[in-house]
């Protein structure tokens, strides 16, 4: 892994790609940040409103691309959508690996937690364990895909319209 | 929107925007630049493809910051909008509306959290949390850059509510929504309104009567022209969407009832836990459980005569169906709210009527909190003794009396004395037993409502939307919810009236236009999508001499689940599309040195 751009020295942390979900997860996360709690910096997120609507393609893409691991806080029990989430969250969860395990990537890069919203410790201690996980492992060796491959076309204007009528 | 989507045709690409975007990263007075250094984040994001305007502000929120982003808006001509400050959880809503007041596409602004989710989070490393915030920033940029300009659905709503179930809060919400002067159908599934309450006698904490609080009620309800009551009736079918839905009701065993309706509250409550034989000696001659006991208070007058046996020793068992942990089997969670003050409520009425009945109180944990802790406090004074025991060892009740004893015995171990194993000799036990869910799965069904866990019924947040389910226009109060005794049934029911009447009195509701949409080129009707809708939202639909799946706008709840099941990634989220979260990993990775 490059060193750190500030000159820092040291290593690079891994790092980790994080999808929330905007009721549930994501204030735990906020919640981490809000009592001070560090967590590595190499942690970045970004927020769904469900769990159940994250595309696996996106975890292979991620770590296609330079991430070093993506870790998807849940919202488990408490989704305000749908009542079977957790068992939705786990079919996605292994076909994301699957995929990882057929473009000859570790499964291992791919880790999932349920997180509720006030659940600050607890998601710093997940994402610690899976960063010191992830530097262990190394850098993925595979040489990155380019931008926007395997990507479905933009939605387009015209579609969105029709999706309006 | 017209003729920019004709340049966009044009110029070659669906899409008008993303060109002229103006980036706002705020200091939030120190909260994020002691620990940021926002002028390098700034730096190294104002040349982004698409930037057109970066700056920093002291405080991006701030009337003055919110004034130049409105001027720059309208002078450059901008058609996106990246506000890096705090979570989206505190100001998506004002900036939001900065974009609308300035006649920018509010759905082309992305929030960037680098305070609770960098900054605060970073606070030991500075170059970190730095690099971080460029990331985050870009990603932003890079969503923003692939957003569409979206509209809130607009429909017009229907200024009439349907109220399920007419126990006091179904009846107190009606009474409120009539009062503001929307029309009201109350469906009550029982020949008699009123519920629990109306079958109580003195109720804590006013010493009220439940059955004439209830008369009061009813008498006020029948009183308001705009409210029809169906009894002996329920909800069999609902269609349609938030601000109208068309409702038919069964009265009866031929009486059909339709109804065109804006809202619906839902206000069914809770049935009490019933013991099964053996749980604490039920089915002993003698052991009751507490709305038993409460008929039986409500029966008589002077000293106590249970079956033809004069009463003078009462154990009561707290917490039966409720709080039922790990050391207690599992079951019920949580803890029931009423029952505490209704029993220490009740020995004080036996107490009234004969001050030398002993009564002993096996609890473990009470929770008499606000203004019933004068009920226990009472209760105390009065002679009742309370007697905590473990959950793990809880109250043994046995019938191995002799003639003239009471027929009961409890064997205890009483932990504030060290553990000492105490027998009681009792007349009656009375099991305290708490709230659990009512059977409804066909009213679940007709109306999708969200069930919890625990059985009950889930609003979208507990504290900020407490009477709002996911399902747009079906609201929830009362005991169905959660427990809660009256005076809280009620409060919830007025405040789902006055959310109802928000929404309605306006006349029309704007629905969130973050929906899912299906591309019908790439849709091969698999049907996979259909059934992975919880709401019903998807259809098939023709298009151009065949079937594709669609999405009602005003059904779908937007959460995407539909997503992910689509092999042939027809389905896109709006506002988190596949070009957006794969453009966003990219802005996120790209190198900061
Ligand atoms: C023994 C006992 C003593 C209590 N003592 C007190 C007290 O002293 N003080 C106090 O504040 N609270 C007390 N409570 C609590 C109080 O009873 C509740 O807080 C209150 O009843 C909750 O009102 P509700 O309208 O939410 O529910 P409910 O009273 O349960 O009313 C719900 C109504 O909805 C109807 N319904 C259900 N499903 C349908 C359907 N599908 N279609 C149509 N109608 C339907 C039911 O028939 C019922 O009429 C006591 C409760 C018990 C059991």
């Amino acid at each position: 892994m490059p060193d750190r751009p500030d000159g820092g020295g040291g290593p690079e942390e891994p790092r980790i790609l994080v999808f929330s979900t905007n009721n549930i997860s994501d204030p735990g996360i906020d919640l981490a940040g809000s009592s001070h709690l560090h967590y590595p910096p190499g942690v970045v997120v970004i927020g769904l409103p469900c769990t159940s609507g994250v595309r696996p393609e996106w975890v292979l893409y991620a770590i296609q691309r330079g991430f070093d691991g993506v870790f998807i806080a849940a919202d488990g029990e408490e989704c305000g959508y749908l009542s079977d989430c957790t068992e939705r969250s786990a079919r996605i969860f292994k076909r994301a690996q699957d995929l990882l395990t057929e473009h000859g990537l570790e499964p291992r890069r791919l880790k999932m937690a349920a997180i509720c919203s006030v659940c600050a410790e607890p998601f710093v201690d997940h994402i610690r364990e899976f960063s010191a996980a992830l530097a262990e492992l190394g850098p993925v060796t595979a040489a990155p895909v380019e931008p926007g491959s395997g990507g479905s076309a933009p939605t387009g204007l015209a579609q969105v319209r029709k999706g309006y009528e | 929107m017209s003729d920019r989507g004709e340049k966009a045709r044009t110029s070659g690409r669906d899409r008008p925007h993303g060109n002229r975007i103006g980036v706002y990263i705020c200091h939030c007075g120190g909260n994020i630049s002691d620990y940021v250094d926002v002028e390098r984040v700034l730096e190294a994001v104002k040349d982004e493809p698409g930037v057109a305007v970066a700056k920093t502000a002291m405080f991006t929120c701030s009337d003055a910051t919110q004034q130049e982003m409105a001027e720059d808006i309208r002078e450059h001509g901008l058609d996106g909008l990246v506000v890096a400050s705090c979570s989206p959880k505190l100001h998506q809503f004002t900036f939001r509306e900065v974009a609308r007041r300035a006649g920018l596409n509010p759905y082309q602004y992305s929030q960037v959290n680098i305070r609770e989710q960098c900054s605060w989070a970073h606070t030991d490393d500075r170059a970190g949390a730095t690099d971080k915030a460029i990331r985050l920033v870009r990603g932003g940029i890079a969503r923003t850059r692939s957003s569409l300009p979206l509209t809130p659905l607009v429909v017009d709503t229907v200024p009439r509510v349907l109220v399920v179930g007419a126990g006091v809060a179904g009846l107190r919400a009606a009474l409120g929504l009539a009062q503001v002067g929307l029309e009201v159908v109350v469906v009550e599934r029982e020949a008699e309104v009123g519920g629990w309450v109306a079958g109580l006698g003195e109720l804590y904490p006013h010493g009220r009567h439940g059955g004439g609080l209830v008369a009061g009620l009813l008498d006020q309800v029948r009183a308001q022209p705009g409210i029809t009551l169906l009894t002996g009736a329920e909800l069999v079918e609902k269609s349609g969407a938030f601000g109208n839905f068309q409702v038919e009701i069964r009265q009866g065993a031929s009486r059909t009832v339709r109804a065109d309706v804006g809202a619906v509250i839902v206000a069914t409550g809770f049935e009490t836990y019933d013991p099964p034989a053996g749980e604490f000696g039920r089915g002993r001659p003698g052991v009751v459980t507490l709305p038993e006991f409460q008929r039986f208070l409500e029966a008589g007058t002077g000293a106590l005569v249970y079956e033809g046996r004069p009463v003078r020793s009462i154990v009561y068992v707290y917490c039966v169906g409720s709080r039922q942990g790990p050391k207690a089997g599992g079951g019920n969670l949580y803890c029931s709210r009423y029952c505490c003050g209704a029993a220490g409520h009740l020995s004080n009425r036996v107490a009234d009527r004969d001050p030398a009945v002993r009564q002993y109180h096996l609890y473990r944990d009470i929770r008499t909190y606000g203004n019933l802790e004068a009920i226990f406090t009472e209760s105390r004074n009065r002679g009742s003794v309370y007697i905590r025991f473990d959950e793990s060892e809880p109250p043994v009740v046995s019938g191995d009396a002799g003639a003239g004893e009471p027929r009961l015995k409890v064997r205890v171990r009483d932990l504030l004395t060290a553990g000492e194993e105490l027998d009681i000799r009792a007349d009656l036990v009375v099991l305290v037993t708490g709230m659990v869910p009512r059977p409804n799965e066909e009213l679940v069904r007709t109306l999708k409502l969200p069930v919890g866990k625990d059985g009950l019924f889930s609003e979208i947040h507990p504290k900020l939307r407490p009477v709002e389910t996911v399902v747009d226009g079906v609201l929830i109060c009362g005991a169905c919810q959660g427990p809660k005794n009256s005076s809280e049934s009620v409060a919830s029911a007025l405040a789902a009236a006055a959310q109802g009447a928000a929404v309605l009195k306006k006349g029309y509701a704007e629905l969130d236009p973050l929906v899912a949409v299906v591309d019908p080129e790439r849709c091969d009707d698999c049907g996979q999508c259909y059934p992975a809708c919880p709401f019903e939202a998807i259809e098939r639909v023709p298009h151009q001499g065949r079937e594709v799946a669609s999405v009602r706008r005003a059904v779908c709840k937007g959460c995407g689940a539909c997503v992910p099941v689509c092999p042939a990634a027809a389905i896109d989220l709006l506002g988190y599309t596949d070009e957006q979260i794969r453009a966003m990993i990219d802005g996120l990775l790209k190198e900061t040195a």
